[in-house]
């Protein structure tokens, strides 16, 4: 690990504004994925600013029926939480399904979201990858991407967005809200926090400098089945190769994918289609796949087919 | 060596590498070397207060030592292991304020105030904690690397089970209930080489019974 500075932060306000003073300061909340990164010297922030003391860390009720999910509950008690079970209960499913039980105890909210892709040069420092250092060139192209992205890639990257949550949370239409150093707040929405490629694959969400997530918010809930399905190598402990999530109640059904794309995968116009295969047409359509990747075309048919009979059971 | 028989692993690991330290001297020798150019950019060392194994300790390190290097280390305890020092394996699991964490990928200096239970804490020879009895009368090992992280592991997994935390096999989100399938799931995060599995299932199986 690089040496950095460390600071514990007193309030959202002071976390945003010190991430601003100090070049390459990175925000510390949960920690499983910077850390690792760091060291592998991934990740080399100069300073740490530690966010775990802000009091963010409730999940409660809104004025307008939904939820909001401070930045740094923990996955674990966000998976656990009464409300969520019972009303947001694909996210439960989404949040456990992903890691292992002492990573989900330490990883938060925000955390999850901002997670880094797991693509296999992405973390080999030998090999070119503009995510890490722009304008490198793309190893996972020409090389082993049998996991990684087959809709929203770019010539520059086919990295894949890991979380299980975030796919969970685009499905239920969640609100990012965040602050800056000048005190200014808004509120994302999570179609849009996570950006596709392009030629800047390095740049990863809408977040600004400094830019602090405080909270994840939720409309009023749907009703309806609610479903997760991961297929990934392992039974446990491992990231997906195609997730569906799935809420289908008494004329709707809205669905999001995992493990095809640089962010959390959804087409509303899918969502009008009957039947796994014409919903899976329109979600793929635009799919560039390699031959190693092409299977998660069929997988993604056959898992969202899954995912129908289990609904209607 | 006084008594030949008080032999343990490490001072016998030590002992190797010493005699093994003739032969490979420019290998492992401390030979002076050019200051790293990052060593400008050294950085403070921090004070952090916590509490171990029921015990107050207050410890001054470099910001990046990890909760398991300041426990072993720092504080020598060395039960709690460094595998892949990653997250990926388990080993190096203990216990902070009653929630089990991969102690290598936090850091010392984040867990202010904080109440750290390790193998060391749970249970020591002559008065083994209900899970590491179990563990040998099972036979929940064979080369015991991965067993302090499986231990520690298992006595706060168990503990999410009765807090009703749902996992990925819990079928009604509403109801948790103690099962293998569920023990099986809540432990992929501890990796053993030797696949001593079904024999740490048994020994977890007879601490919930219990």
């Amino acid at each position: 690990m690089r040496p950095f500075t460390y600071e514990r932060a007193t309030s959202a306000q002071a976390a945003a504004q010190a991430a601003a003073a100090h070049p390459n300061a990175k925000f510390i909340a949960g920690g499983t994925n910077l850390l690792d990164l760091m060291k592998l010297q991934i990740e080399t922030p100069a300073h740490l600013i530690d966010v775990n003391h802000l009091g963010l860390d409730r999940i409660e009720k809104t004025p307008d029926g939904g939820l909001r999910v401070g930045a740094h509950v923990r996955n674990t008690d966000l998976a656990a939480d009464k409300v969520v079970r019972k009303d947001y209960a694909v996210l439960s499913r989404a949040l456990v399904s992903g890691a292992s039980g002492q990573l989900r105890n330490k990883a938060t909210t925000a955390g999850n979201l901002l997670q880094r892709t797991r693509c296999p040069y992405f973390y080999d420092t030998s090999k070119p990858c503009n995510k890490r250092k722009p304008g490198s060139g793309c190893a996972a192209i020409g090389g082993f991407n049998r996991n990684l992205a087959i809709l929203g890639v770019s010539d520059a990257c086919v990295a894949t967005h890991p979380s299980d949550m975030a796919v969970a949370m685009r499905l239920l239409d969640a609100r990012v809200e965040t602050i800056d150093p000048h005190g200014l707040t808004r509120a994302i929405p999570i179609a849009e926090f996570h950006r596709l490629p392009g030629d800047t694959p390095h740049i990863e969400t809408l977040l600004q400098p400094g830019e602090l997530v405080t909270a994840v918010t939720f409309p009023k809930p749907l009703g309806g089945r609610h479903v997760y399905r991961k297929v990934r190598d392992r039974a446990s402990y491992a990231f997906a190769n195609v997730s569906v999530a799935a809420v289908i109640g008494d004329g709707f059904q809205h669905f999001a994918f995992g493990g095809l794309a640089h962010k959390p995968w959804r087409v509303e116009s899918a969502e009008r289609e009957q039947g796994a295969d014409a919903i899976a047409a329109a979600v793929l359509a635009g799919a560039r796949t390699t031959p190693q990747n092409e299977f998660k075309t069929i997988l993604t048919r056959r898992t969202l087919s899954a995912v129908l009979r289990e609904a209607r059971a | 060596m006084s008594d030949p028989n008080d032999v343990t692993r490490r001072s016998l690991l030590a002992g190797t590498a010493a005699a093994a330290g003739i032969a490979t001297a420019p290998a492992l020798a401390r030979e002076p070397v050019a200051p790293r150019k990052t060593s400008s950019r050294m950085t403070p060392k921090m004070p952090v207060s916590l509490t171990v194994n029921g015990q107050a300790e207050t410890l001054t390190l470099d910001p990046r030592v990890t909760l398991l290097d300041a426990l072993r280390e720092h504080l020598h305890l060395t039960g709690s292991k460094k595998g892949c020092d990653h997250g990926q394996c388990g080993a190096c699991t203990v216990i902070v304020n009653g929630r089990r964490i991969n102690s290598c990928l936090t850091l010392a200096v984040m867990h202010e105030g904080d109440q750290v239970t390790t193998i060391e804490g749970l249970g020591s020879p002559e008065k083994l904690h209900p899970m590491q009895a179990a563990f040998v009368k099972h036979d929940g090992f064979q080369c015991g690397y991965c067993t302090p992280g499986q231990i520690c592991s298992s006595v706060a997994m168990l503990g999410e089970i009765r807090d009703g935390i749902p996992s990925h096999v819990t079928e009604d989100l509403a109801h948790v209930e103690y099962s293998d399938g569920e023990v099986r799931e809540r432990m992929s995060g501890n990796i053993c080489r030797c696949a001593a599995y079904p024999n740490i299932i048994a020994a977890i199986r007879e601490v919930h019974e219990a």
